[in-house]
């Protein structure tokens, strides 16, 4: 495999995409052509069977790239592959419906497997050793992260008003929005504008708001800026000034979100049913006891959705600090610590995967409660 | 005789209509009255909305001198416009030029949104119409992967790429070993794919799973094999589902830094390069709003030709980041 991509990379970068393309299909074919053949019945499709349930463990052992002393690893694959056989034999689909699951899903679980959750568990490992990974520290990372001369603290806090501000306000415009221009005319052009925003990258989205907060001596080019003149202000460096700097990094990322917000609130909102707002005009509810006697009610699981994936967003946001301010004037957060302190040499792999670490326990509320409703809902519950 | 001839109900009904119009005229006017001042709060934002990107946008037209020595809202008295920023930005050479990065984006895009697509679909058709034990498990496991922080996951991979595994001294796994090779992207496929994968299974099972129950059986009584109905059936019926999750990773992709940050090497992508870019000519606004647009183009167009199926993606559900 090492020297199929080494070979590749030799290539010029365009005539990479179909190559790699064509090599890929080659293997999904491949896939596609056993589950084709595997639960025939007949001595021939037997022996296919167990040819392939041998020849491929050994193969993706070999294509990775074993080293000398470890080539045991062969015979072991290729024995697992026939036990496999032999299991799948009593299957209770029926001969070779267990090996056509395995085509079908091994692919995706084992890459899952190798590159998510194997990685998780070693971050959570690593983040109490040693940055070379020699000796347990305990939890000295995490003391060391949050030491005040780290900037740990304030990144930790930083995060926390991002997590609770932005989907707070981005919600609330969105759901505004939302409610407007439903039903008026030329909806669907105005809800273009502020849907656009969610198409665009986060360092774009930062680009354009770096230069609407442009601070200059003199003539100012920043709009923002500008404004302040026109009322006879002063101009301010916005983007050194903490901690208004944060508010306005996070305008970046709520102006980003809004549209998202907004999409999935008017669909909702669109999907109340007419009865129920002219049975409360009819009792002389106004527009804004209808609002929020009829709408919010009836787009309630909506709106959380909403806030939770927007709080995630806010949580794992790296692109728009390292746009920015890369962290100075005390607006870095966890995430764009945790890629500084990696990217010093030599890699400080132990704070790093604390920096992690804790990013992840932030997060795990929001995991543990997405989850716990997607199995309710997969329970029927 | 006449009043005969009326059937009562009709006559409720013909009252009912009646007064169903009035309230509806009624409603009209109300609805007029107070859908003007939403409207006009709509308007209001949506400008709001759009002057910063505008902003840019007509600073990147703007002569380089006079970006930086006056406002871009002075360009509505005295325009004087020229494409000149876009020609010497794809040409500017940091690293490499922006216009090599904007290749180095395409060459990561394609491939890493076509692949985790192909993989998704095999597993989320297994997932939703073959049974196994443990199904439900696996299945809530692949979806709280989806909100698992990458971050968690980009150092250890990154060492998996470059030293491998070692079980003892016994080397399991010996590493891509691309250090030296200059060119390669495939670090940079394999990490999209992966990340892909727990959001991709998810959308692309829930369509696939609400398929309706009596095709299948039908195929299946008529002996068709899990291949063909995947073939078949499937994936013709599923195109809306991959059109929606295609553009979704193509955007994610495209629009990413994070991992660009830590797998593409010496090929950064275009978002990467501005970033080096904005931190070293911070101040170079004809540069930075070229690229800013050159940036953003590509995602842009596929968001105005194929926003309804990004709409039906974003209300699938999109955990992703």
């Amino acid at each position: 495999m090492t020297a199929f991509f080494q070979w590749l990379a030799g290539l010029p970068p365009l005539a990479q995409i179909p190559v790699i393309l064509v090599a890929f299909g080659v293997v999904v074919a491949l896939i596609l052509f056993f589950v084709e053949f595997a639960p025939r019945a007949g001595r021939g499709y037997t022996i296919m069977r167990l040819v392939v349930a041998i020849a491929v463990p050994a193969i993706i052992v070999l294509v990775l790239g074993v080293y000398n002393d470890a080539v045991w690893l062969v015979p072991v694959a290729a024995v697992l592959g026939a036990g496999l056989f032999l299991l799948d034999l009593r299957a209770r689909g029926g001969k070779g419906s267990m090996l056509q699951l395995i085509a079908f899903m091994a692919p995706a679980v084992l890459l899952l497997a190798i590159g998510l959750l194997y990685p998780l568990i070693k971050t959570v490992i690593s983040a109490f050793f040693s940055n070379d990974g020699s000796k347990f520290v305990g939890i000295a990372n995490f003391s060391y992260v949050l030491a005040p001369a780290n900037q740990g603290l304030i990144a930790l806090g930083n995060q926390i008003i991002w997590v609770i501000i932005t989907p707070i306000i981005a919600t609330a415009i969105g759901l505004a929005y939302a409610v407007f221009v439903d039903k008026s005319r030329g909806e669907k052009v105005l809800k273009v504008f502020v849907f656009m925003p969610v198409a665009i990258s986060f360092v774009g989205a930062s680009i354009i708001f770096k230069f609407f907060y442009d601070y200059q001596q003199g003539t100012q080019i920043g709009l923002l800026n500008q404004i302040v003149v026109w009322f006879g202000g002063q101009p301010v460096n916005w983007l050194q000034t903490s901690p208004l700097n944060i508010a306005l990094l996070i305008v970046i990322l709520i102006w980003t979100q809004t549209g998202f917000a907004m999409v999935l609130l008017s669909a909702a909102i669109k999907g109340i049913p007419e009865e129920q707002n002219e049975a409360a005009e009819l009792d002389g509810a106004n527009a804004w006891a209808r609002f929020r006697n009829v709408t919010v009610p009836g787009i309630r699981p909506t709106i959380i959705v909403v806030w939770i994936t927007i709080a995630i967003v806010s949580l794992k946001v790296y692109d728009i600090i390292a746009a920015t301010t890369q962290g100075q004037n005390n607006t870095s957060v966890i995430s764009f610590q945790m890629v500084r302190l990696f990217e010093n040499l030599p890699p400080q792999t132990g704070t790093s995967s604390a920096e992690a670490v804790l990013l992840f326990i932030l997060i795990l509320p929001f995991l543990i409660y997405n989850a716990n409703n997607i199995r309710k809902q997969r329970l029927g519950l | 005789m006449i009043a005969t001839d009326i059937d009562p109900r009709s006559a409720r009904r013909v009252e009912k209509a009646t007064l169903r119009a009035e309230t509806a005229a009624f409603n009209d006017s109300k609805k007029r009255l107070s859908s003007k001042g939403a409207t006009i709060a709509a308007v209001v934002i949506a400008v709001i909305w759009t002057i910063p990107t505008f902003g840019l946008f007509v600073t990147s037209f703007r002569q380089p001198a006079d970006i930086n020595t006056s406002g871009w809202w002075t360009f509505f008295t005295h325009p004087d416009l020229t494409i000149s920023n876009y020609t010497n930005t794809l040409n500017f050479n940091d690293t490499l030029t922006v216009g090599q990065s904007f290749v180095n984006s395409l060459v990561i895009v394609i491939p890493a949104t076509l692949i985790p697509i192909s993989l998704a679909l095999l597993a989320a058709y297994a997932f939703a119409w073959v049974e196994f034990r443990g199904k439900n498990i696996l299945f809530v496991g692949v979806f709280s992967l989806q909100v698992v922080p990458i971050q968690v996951a980009l150092v250890p991979l990154l060492l998996l790429f470059s030293n491998g595994v070692t079980i003892g001294h016994w080397a399991v796994f010996p590493g891509l070993n691309l250090s030296g090779t200059d060119g390669s992207f495939a670090r940079i496929w394999i990490a999209h794919t992966i990340f892909a994968l727990p959001l991709a299974i998810f959308l692309l099972h829930n369509f696939i799973a609400a398929l309706p129950v009596d095709i299948m059986e039908a195929a299946k009584i008529d002996g068709a094999s899990h291949g063909q109905i995947f073939f078949r059936i499937v994936l013709p019926l599923a195109r809306p589902a991959i059109a929606s999750f295609a553009i979704l990773q193509f955007l994610w992709v495209w629009n990413d830094l994070l991992v660009a940050t830590i797998f593409a090497g010496n090929n950064p992508p275009i978002t990467k390069l501005l970033v080096d870019l904005a931190g070293t000519y911070g101040q170079q606004w004809y540069l930075l709003s070229a690229g800013t647009f050159l940036a953003i183009i590509a995602p842009l167009i596929v968001f105005f030709s194929l926003q309804r199926y990004f709409v039906r993606g974003l209300l699938a559900g999109a955990t992703k980041g």
